[in-house]
């Protein structure tokens, strides 16, 4: 059955989107993260960095968990509150690492 | 302040939110995590405006420039946090039939967000040289 037919407002498309939206964020943050650790060069700022890409790979990896999820069941389960509160923390520990580097 | 551990023990637990009420209209759920996931942007858009003041700002006095960004970043991390207690209030809410949360969080934002911005406009026209 075409998922268009049954659900006219595309919730789930919507949502799949707003979850790509919101990993392309965690990208330019992550981008910033390591254009201010290569101006800064010590091994400390080197290290935060990869720590920013890893925490990057983090929210991609629960946004496709989500994603899945969103595109296999049907009607699509809530949003689990584990990845929920796993996004905010990668978000939360980027603000920790730019709070690192830079003070 | 109870309330508050209550909804923090809560974003660890699916079934505990799970269990409460009945399950909501699909599409309803959907869009709680959607605006859930905008101010989760919002939230990474400020640790991001952290980053570009410390990069793009150089010419600023140290103590103004990490000011400005830990103000940001700040900001940033209030956002999350209360992205997640927002949306799990919502989802209970909806579970249980009753009214959705009311919240005073966007225009303390707001307010905190042109707080910043004056602050910046100030800083960079008039005494953040040398």
């Amino acid at each position: 059955m075409n998922r268009a037919d049954r659900d006219p407002g595309l919730q789930p498309e919507r949502t799949r989107l707003a979850w790509r939206r919101t990993t392309l964020s965690a990208a330019v943050a992550a981008v910033l993260a390591v254009k201010t650790a290569l101006h800064d060069g010590s091994a400390t700022g080197i290290a935060v960095c990869a720590l920013c890409c890893a925490l990057w790979l983090g929210f991609l990896r629960v946004a496709h968990l989500r994603i899945r999820t969103l595109a296999s069941a049907s009607p699509p389960p809530a949003l689990a509150p584990r990845h929920a509160s796993a996004a905010v923390l990668c978000a939360v520990s980027m603000a920790v690492c730019a709070a690192v580097l830079v003070v | 302040m109870s309330e508050f551990v209550r909804n923090i023990r809560l974003w660890f637990a699916p079934e505990q939110v799970r269990q409460e009420g009945g399950t909501p209209d699909y599409r309803f759920s959907l869009a709680n995590e959607r605006t859930f996931l905008a101010w989760l942007r919002t939230a990474l858009a400020l640790i991001g405006g952290g980053f570009a003041v410390d990069q793009f700002l150089p010419d600023l006095r140290w103590a103004w420039r990490v000011g400005l960004a830990l103000a940001l970043l700040g900001a940033g991390v209030l956002c999350s946090l209360r992205a997640v207690n927002h949306w799990v209030r919502c989802e209970r809410a909806m579970r249980r039939g009753e009214d959705l949360p009311a919240s005073r969080f966007p225009p303390l934002l707001s307010l905190v967000v042109a707080v910043v911005a004056v602050a910046m406009v100030v800083v960079v026209l008039f005494r953040g040289e040398g």
